[in-house]
């Protein structure tokens, strides 16, 4: 009944698309809602992550109606086009065009990297400008399209941070270690990232044990933890998705596992409170080099407060990357006095936008990445996780090599 | 003959559709329920027509998108010349495949699992090697052009994916009606009795799962041209297997347009429930599944047992 | 590498894995032997089985171990009613539809359990989760042992039905010959249900062992599906002993090939064994020959 409901609901929303498409946005009277298309994975197996991301889009949609909506255009409200990409890239592309029919007039999504590269080349079509949250395959922002904008950093740029903190870090413990050791999960962003890493490694004087690759799932850890244990490298580098992360960990802390430090670059569970709370033993001097927002900066510490306050949720990457998303194309829509596709696009190309709280300082997107994006290094300590590196947003001291 | 009429007047009714219909979204959905439903009729050459049913039909789509892949980025090659290259790896891994299983008896259950192990086992392979990109994947560049089998209109990809399903269409219509289609069906209703009125049932089967084989990787390389991204997930993951035995099974297997319907039904199904409770993940593909299942209790022979046809 | 306490401490995580694995093939290779379903829900099943774990030690505090005749009965029931008023009933017996509706099946227990409990990954912490044992050298963490003895009893209980009760000869005539079991009075569609929901009772069983070692979230059957498959056709569709032993075996496979080959390289290791075993002897270890 309820489904006979949605689909006359279905009906009749395509009977009346077909009309206003007639309308020129703006016709409909004045402070017509600007429509932003949430595109994630919130089904399938990432779902976990796109259902993070599209909590942290909601939030600031949300927030910024509460507040009187958009100023420059008399106070329109923002209205959400919720769509699932099911975990496919060709779902996700599929959305782009509903969203299209739709009229809207932005998209930020789709967390995953192959589901962004779909949907960022369906929205190009159609000249629809897309913020891309998460998916930090270089490839998003190398194919020279026009509409495509990454507020966060691509993983050449974290690779290459990670690499230098990790040598900064050894350099500065008068240099205990000197072989690591990679697991990385078998996908896009672990392959890509691990390639990078063990490319740069040995020019700074750090002998590669190992480059392990595992699938995803993977149900046991213990042979990976036994070849740690036999090659003994000072450092561990995890590059993977959370539940691999922490069973891995937890694998090697039961098999008496300890490197000098277990350095994660973009480690699934790593810079993750929810792991830090189930697993604390086992978190205990993690550290990762990863998304991370700017601790002096108590915007972040409003909108973590906020986040927590909600049952079960935490607050990850993937919620306060697509929150400042969402605020980086208001902000644009505010400067273009505009909500038409162009007018948004032109307005993100010349962003110099301030008003976040990520370690980026302004915006400013060259060939669709923002130029000034970059990673933290955080670690575990004492149950909380801290900014320890660089400096200039650092919290706490790092400890290095970690002692169990 | 009337399948043939039947074709022909869905050709041309897909050739006009762009001048009525303008809706990207609606192309969209049209393009895509012809790639199902050729994805489907590859199926049902093997499955349907052959009686052998697959689990693991993504071996052949994952090789003709990587074939695609492959010969354009690392040798250059134009995306038209590759297509036929990606249909005779296809057959070839067809025939690889039917010839270790056709030739150790497998039958029924044992040659649908052996099928899915030779998904996974190529699926591990592509994620290893360098030269498929590995867990990375390889993209094709953006080009725009019909010479290189990129559309900007929505138009050039709806031609293309309308000239494939017709092949697979046409293919199935000569299975209905030629001597080696009988020789087919016959090895489908019965082995033992096909072998003893003295038809060769290992080549018969061998043919079909080449054909098959092909027609699925032309799927594989529509997507790849579509999409522009593959990786070892997308090419050999179990999801394309399951679509595809799902749309030829739910329109009626062993028919010619079976497939065709079962792609449009499921897209239907898809499409409907999409909007469902939408901020309540996954209500919606419960009820994509609970409609599956009703489907198949109400049409056990599927959509063309409508039609009464005799498969 | 081929240092012999790693290898020695690999073979055992392969034995101690593969007894869980062979916990799930149990369950489905009865289906299979019986009904000859290709139960594509089973990964499905088996992640509802460990959400009822997890909630029976989240809300009553129940130890996983201790809801092993909860869990069984649980599922048991579940998989009877499933196979009576579901798959029973829209396959009309045609192959390809039990397929299709255990497809279903499928599609419609992950999302709900998606809609009902989020994507969430949920653990739990026992006081033995870390507890290590020594064994020669190598530690294996206590779960796991525990598991490998649930799964020798697992597979000594179902032999003991198949064998000694009227319900094991009940499904050992179904299985052989359906048609002669009707005739001779058996009412084969309740055979079925029972065997299906016994091969549902044993991933209740499964469930109890694994969640201590690992997770849960609606994605995590999809992950064990193909192994348990492989498992099943390797031991011999029906054959417990065949079960168990093929468990061990791709246990030790898995283990090994992750070893020499790499975690991602090594799982072809299984599959070329799945194909090997179809191709030169399909009957499995212990099957009859078909």
């Amino acid at each position: 009944m309820h489904y006979a409901k949605k689909r006359r609901q279905f009906l009749v929303n395509t009977a009346a698309l077909a009309v206003s498409a007639a309308l020129p946005i703006g016709a409909r009277g004045q402070a017509a809602a600007v429509k932003i298309g949430v595109l994630h994975p919130v089904t399938g197996f990432l779902a976990y992550s796109g259902n993070l991301s599209r909590l942290g889009a909601q939030l600031a949609i949300d927030e910024i109606n509460a507040r009187g909506g958009l100023k420059a255009l008399g106070g329109a409200k923002i209205q959400t086009l919720l769509g699932d990409a099911q975990s496919k890239p060709e779902v996700g592309a599929s959305e782009v065009e509903k969203m299209n029919e739709n009229g809207v007039n932005a998209i930020v999504g789709a967390y995953a990297s192959a589901i962004c590269l779909a949907t960022t080349q369906a929205a190009a079509k159609y000249g629809i400008p897309h913020v891309v949250d998460v998916g930090v395959a270089d490839q998003i922002v190398q194919r020279g399209l026009k509409n495509t904008f990454r507020f966060g950093p691509g993983y050449k740029v974290i690779a290459d941070t990670s690499v230098n903190y990790l040598h900064l870090l050894n350099t500065l413990a008068r240099k205990p270690a000197k072989s690591v050791m990679i697991i990385h999960e078998e996908s896009l962003f672990g392959t890509g990232t691990a390639n990078l890493l063990a490319a740069q490694l040995p020019g700074l004087g750090y002998e590669v044990k190992d480059v392990i690759k595992h699938a995803n799932p993977t149900r046991d850890f213990n042979n990976i933890v036994l070849r740690i244990k036999a090659a003994n490298p000072d450092i561990v580098i995890p590059a993977n998705y959370y539940n691999e992360y922490a069973l891995l960990v937890r694998t090697m802390k039961q098999q008496g596992v300890v490197p000098k430090a277990i350095y994660s670059v973009l480690g699934g569970a790593a810079s993750s409170y929810k792991f830090v709370k189930e697993f604390a033993d086992a978190a205990n001097g993690v550290i990762d080099v990863n998304h991370w927002f700017n601790p002096k900066d108590k915007r972040a510490w409003a909108l973590k407060k906020k986040v927590d306050a909600i049952k079960d949720q935490f607050f990850t990457y993937e919620v306060f990357l697509n929150y400042q998303s969402v605020y980086l194309l208001a902000d644009a829509i505010e400067r273009a006095k505009s909500a038409k596709r162009e007018d948004i696009t032109a307005a993100l190309a010349t962003s110099t936008w301030k008003g976040h709280f990520m370690p980026y300082g302004p915006t400013q997107f060259v060939d669709g990445q923002n130029t000034g994006a970059q990673p933290l290094m955080v670690q575990v300590l004492k149950g909380d996780i801290r900014v320890v590196l660089p400096n200039t947003f650092a919290e706490a001291e790092p400890v290095f090599p970690w002692k169990a | 003959m009337r399948d043939l009429v039947l074709i022909a007047l869905f050709t041309v009714a897909v050739l006009l559709l762009p001048l009525f219909v303008t809706s990207g979204f609606l192309l969209n959905l049209v393009v895509m329920t012809l790639y199902l439903a050729l994805l489907g009729q590859a199926w049902n050459i093997l499955g349907g027509f052959g009686g052998q049913f697959s689990f693991g039909h993504a071996v052949f789509f994952g090789t003709g998108a990587y074939a695609m892949a492959v010969l354009q980025v690392k040798l250059g090659l134009n995306a038209w010349a590759a297509l036929p290259a990606a249909l005779a790896l296809g057959a070839a891994v067809g025939l690889l495949v039917g010839a270790l299983s056709f030739r150790y008896g497998l039958k029924g259950s044992y040659f649908a699992l052996v099928t899915l192990a030779f998904a996974e086992v190529f699926r591990i392979l592509a994620n290893t090697f360098q030269f498929t990109g590995a867990g990375v994947g390889i993209q094709i560049p953006l080009r725009d052009s019909a010479a290189d089998m990129q559309f900007s209109g929505r138009a050039g990809f709806l031609y293309t994916i309308l000239a494939l399903c017709v092949a697979g269409q046409l293919v199935a219509v000569w299975l209905r009606h030629s001597r080696y289609g009988a020789w087919l069906q016959a090895v489908r209703d019965n082995e033992e009795s096909a072998a003893a009125l003295g038809v060769d049932v290992f080549r018969v089967k061998l043919v079909a799962i080449a054909i098959s084989g092909a027609l699925m990787s032309a799927g594989g390389a529509f997507y790849l041209q579509y999409f522009r991204y593959v990786d070892p997930h997308i090419a050999y993951g179990p999801a394309i297997s399951v679509e595809a035995l799902l749309a030829a099974i739910v329109g009626g297997m062993g028919t010619v347009f079976g497939p065709l319907l079962g792609a449009a039904a499921l897209h239907a199904v898809g499409e409907g429930t999409r909007g469902l409770m939408e901020n309540a993940p996954g209500v919606n593909l419960v009820a994509y599944g609970v409609l599956l299942v009703l489907i198949v209790m109400f049409l056990p022979r599927g959509i063309m047992g409508l039609f009464g046809r005799k498969n | 590498m081929l240092d012999p306490w790693i290898l020695f401490a690999s073979v055992l995580n392969g034995l101690t894995t593969g007894a869980v694995y062979a916990l799930i093939a149990l369950g489905l290779t009865l289906i299979y032997g019986v009904l000859h379903i290709i139960n594509f829900a089973h990964g499905a099943a088996l992640m509802m089985a460990l959400y009822g774990v997890y909630f029976l030690h989240r809300e009553a505090g129940i130890d996983p171990y201790l809801a092993l005749p909860v869990m069984i009965v649980l599922m048991f029931a579940a998989g009877y009613l499933l196979y009576r008023f579901v798959i029973g009933k829209a396959s009309h017996g045609r192959d390809e539809n039990i397929l299709l509706v255990t497809l279903g099946v499928a599609i419609v227990l992950e999302n709900l359990a998606l809609f009902l409990w989020r994507s969430d990954t949920r653990t739990i912490e026992t006081a033995y989760t870390f507890t290590m044992v020594p064994i020669g050298g190598a530690l294996i963490a206590l779960p796991k042992l525990v598991a490998f003895a649930g799964a020798l009893a697992a597979t000594g209980v179902l032999l003991a039905i198949i064998a000694r009760t009227d319900l094991g000869r009940a499904i050992r005539a179904c299985a052989k010959e359906r048609q002669g079991a009707r005739l001779v009075g058996i009412d084969v569609e309740h055979v079925f249900a029972m065997s299906f929901g016994i091969g549902l009772a044993c991933l209740g069983a499964a469930a109890c062992f694994l969640l201590p070692a690992y997770y849960v979230n609606p994605q995590v059957g999809n992950g064990f599906v193909l192994i348990a498959f492989t498992i099943v056709v390797l031991g011999g569709m029906g054959s417990f002993a065949g079960a168990l032993a093929g468990g061990f075996l791709i246990g030790v496979v898995e283990s090994l090939g992750g070893l020499w080959l790499g975690e991602s390289l090594g799982q072809i290791g299984i599959f070329l064994i799945f194909i090997a075993v179809l191709l030169f002897r399909p009957q499995g270890l212990f099957g009859a020959r078909a």
